[in-house]
């Protein structure tokens, strides 16, 4: 996984809550069997309007997606986390995102903070009075700061060391591996297994 | 016998959820999250290509080829057993298959009896029992929880941590009641009484809780019934729901292929017997639900949650004080070509779908086809009947439901995801408006442009015979 300690870059201002993962990237781009090439398949639906945002020339290097409440609920496709990588973004901001978007994207790299809503606000005008303003997503300091504003976020300790260390959380887990075999010869024999197969 | 995990805790209350919690956490304490250990994991082909490729790169085996079984659903065509015509849909099945054969994992293909959807299959096959911890890359993992066992859907990367440990790194999560007092009222189902739930809660309102549904509504619900409830924790944002196991669901694993057998299956009940909230255990939030005042349940808008009763009227967005609802809510209507005021009843479908993991098993085909009997549906309405997997629909065929459905202009088709989601042939057109017993109404979630309003199979069938929106009271 790629390190994240910091990144600044403008910010594309999303008005909208309850994006689902359906709406990041449609079902019928998931077809690939590879981790990337997603960029095509990004808000889809809403790119083929030449109104949306992602559309207008000023906010297309954008790297910080800043939108409304429930970013990412429904599907667990980590798609939609590749396909907004793909894409360019380096950071999401929103009030509050669905739980397994969220996991998906720590383990890609993708920061995802949770701002109040207040705070989205005030970021949605700057970039909609100044699309070139940049803002910057600070994981070190756990700060998001633009012009001379800065609001502080919370951020498990844990998750923000292996951001940060790029850590690998299979490499992490098989450290106990001695743990997970000792688990393993005290489950009960009658626990199913799929093999041999009972059919 | 030695000691297992679940014997050794301490004596303080817990809930049903800290129970199986507690017996699966490999490691606790310290820095990092708990490690979790998964007891099956189930793979399908989207979300596990990349997975099965970190493995290879990293030179890693599947750790317990046993606890893992795989089958085909999201993609396959529900018109027959042998051809899938979109070249990348045929890449991805291909791909699972291979993958399965290099890492030696249990797979059931399509033209096999136990191919269907991954949440139909686990349960059917008798792999998903109480207490257990079940994960799959699907967010409707949900569903096996209706055996009083954790489980979630988990992304690719999890999927291939899982594949290479069996564990899971995951943060202690809280824990949450719903108590549905009393007893749902004559022709109100599981499904309207979930829909009614996320209607309440919204979409976020579960977020980071493992959810117990309980009270007497939900111990009178049927195995499958359960099932329908819990699927759809994940629409309101919930880790995972569950239901404390009882003499219903060990019936319903019993003599199942893969039921403990023997003294293991004595061993088995007594331990299913301890997986109920203790007296004094405290939830981090509770919501209490009184049964008696539901009806049959639908959605208007564009998520799970815009949602009202059958008998209601679409709503208006300055019916909600939230300015967000209030915004939602007008994208909404105009996504869905609605206008506030509108009886739901007057809503006409161009499409009635029955099928998914959230109705797509036997009882759910038993239902639509009591209502369906001896009718027709309406001569403006295609509806499509996929049974959730090869077996449901060769019991359904046993006893007779296809006819059913055919007799009455249904189109009745073979196992899958089929339309719940736009990524295989089953498909809404732009504008077309459709009754889907399925769990998403998302903007395209079931084919580009598509409008969805999410119905119970027999608010389902009722709308294929009448044309609109119905009851089977309506009839």
């Amino acid at each position: 996984m790629d390190k994240f300690t910091t990144h600044t870059g403008s910010v594309a201002p999303l008005r909208r809550s309850n994006v689902d993962t359906d709406q990041i990237i449609p079902a019928v781009y998931l077809k690939r069997v590879t981790k990337t090439g997603f960029e095509d398949g990004l808000f889809a639906e809403w790119r083929e309007d030449e109104k949306f945002l992602l559309n207008q020339p000023e906010y297309r290097s954008a790297t910080i997606l800043v939108t409304g409440t429930e970013f990412g609920t429904g599907s667990s496709r980590e798609h939609a986390v590749w396909a907004l990588k793909d894409y360019g973004f380096k950071a999401v901001i929103a009030p509050r995102f669905g739980d397994i978007f969220r996991g998906n994207s720590l383990k890609n790299g993708l920061l995802t903070v949770e701002l109040p809503e207040a705070a989205v606000e005030e970021l949605w005008l700057r970039a909609e009075l100044h699309p070139e303003a940049e803002t910057t997503v600070d994981l070190e300091a756990c700060e998001v700061r633009a012009g001379d504003r800065t609001w502080g976020f919370e951020f498990d300790e844990f998750l923000r060391w292996r951001m940060m260390e790029g850590l690998d959380d299979v490499a992490l887990t098989l450290r106990d591996e001695d743990k997970i075999a000792g688990f393993e010869s005290n489950r009960d024999a009658w626990r199913p297994r799929t093999l041999p197969a009972q059919v | 016998m030695s000691p297992t995990p679940h014997e050794s805790e301490g004596t303080a209350p817990r809930t049903l959820a800290q129970k199986v919690w507690d017996a699966h956490t490999v490691r606790t304490g310290g820095q990092q999250p708990d490690l979790l250990y998964i007891d099956l994991h189930l793979l399908h082909e989207v979300t596990s290509p990349q997975a099965f490729d970190g493995l290879r790169v990293a030179g890693r085996k599947v750790r317990r080829t046993d606890l893992t079984i795989a089958t085909e659903d999201h993609n396959t065509p529900t018109d027959n057993l042998f051809t899938i015509a979109d070249p990348t849909s045929r890449k991805q099945i291909e791909t699972l298959r291979a993958n399965c054969e290099e890492f030696g994992v249990r797979i059931h293909s399509l033209g096999d009896e136990n191919q269907g959807v991954v949440h139909v299959v686990g349960p059917q096959l008798g792999l998903t029992q109480p207490g257990m911890t079940v994960v799959c890359g699907d967010s409707h993992t949900s569903t096996h929880g209706a055996f009083g066992s954790i489980a979630f859907g988990i992304g690719t990367s999890e999927v291939e941590h899982v594949l290479a440990t069996q564990t899971l790194p995951q943060a202690k999560p809280k824990y949450m009641a719903v108590t549905v007092n009393g007893s749902l009222p004559e022709g109100v189902s599981a499904k309207d009484l979930i829909l009614k739930i996320i209607s309440i809660t919204g979409t976020g309102g579960g977020k980071g809780h493992i959810v117990e549904y309980r009270g007497q509504a939900i111990e009178e619900l049927s195995m499958e019934g359960r099932m329908t409830v819990c699927n759809m924790s994940i629409e309101w944002g919930a880790k995972a729901g569950m239901i404390a196991p009882d003499e219903k669901t060990a019936a319903y694993v019993k003599g199942r292929p893969h039921a403990p057998q023997g003294e293991d299956w004595d061993a088995a009940v007594a331990y299913w017997q301890t997986l109920k909230t203790d007296e004094g255990a405290v939830f981090d939030k509770e919501i209490v639900i009184d049964a008696a005042s539901l009806s049959p349940f639908v959605t208007w808008g564009t998520n799970p949650g815009q949602g009202v009763e059958l008998s209601g009227t679409v709503p208006a967005p300055e019916d909600f004080e939230d300015p967000i609802a209030r915004t939602t809510a007008a994208g909404a209507l105009e996504y869905m070509g609605l206008e506030a005021g509108t009886p739901m009843r007057e809503i006409g479908v161009d499409v009635v779908f029955l099928g998914s993991c959230t109705n797509g098993r036997i009882e759910d085909l038993r239902t639509a086809a009591e209502v369906i009997k001896g009718r027709k549906v309406a001569e403006t309405v295609n509806m499509m009947v996929v049974p959730g997997s090869a077996k449901v629909r060769e019991q359904a065929i046993a006893e007779g439901l296809d006819k059913v459905f055919i007799d009455a202009g249904a189109d009745w088709r073979f196992a899958g995801c089929s339309m719940c989601l736009g990524m295989n042939p089953d498909q809404l057109t732009p504008g077309q408006r459709a009754a889907s017993t399925s769990n998403r109404n998302f903007e395209g979630r079931q084919g580009k442009g598509g409008r969805t309003h999410l119905v119970s199979p027999a608010v389902a069938a009722a709308t294929a015979v009448t044309g609109h929106l119905a009851s089977p009271a309506d009839l």
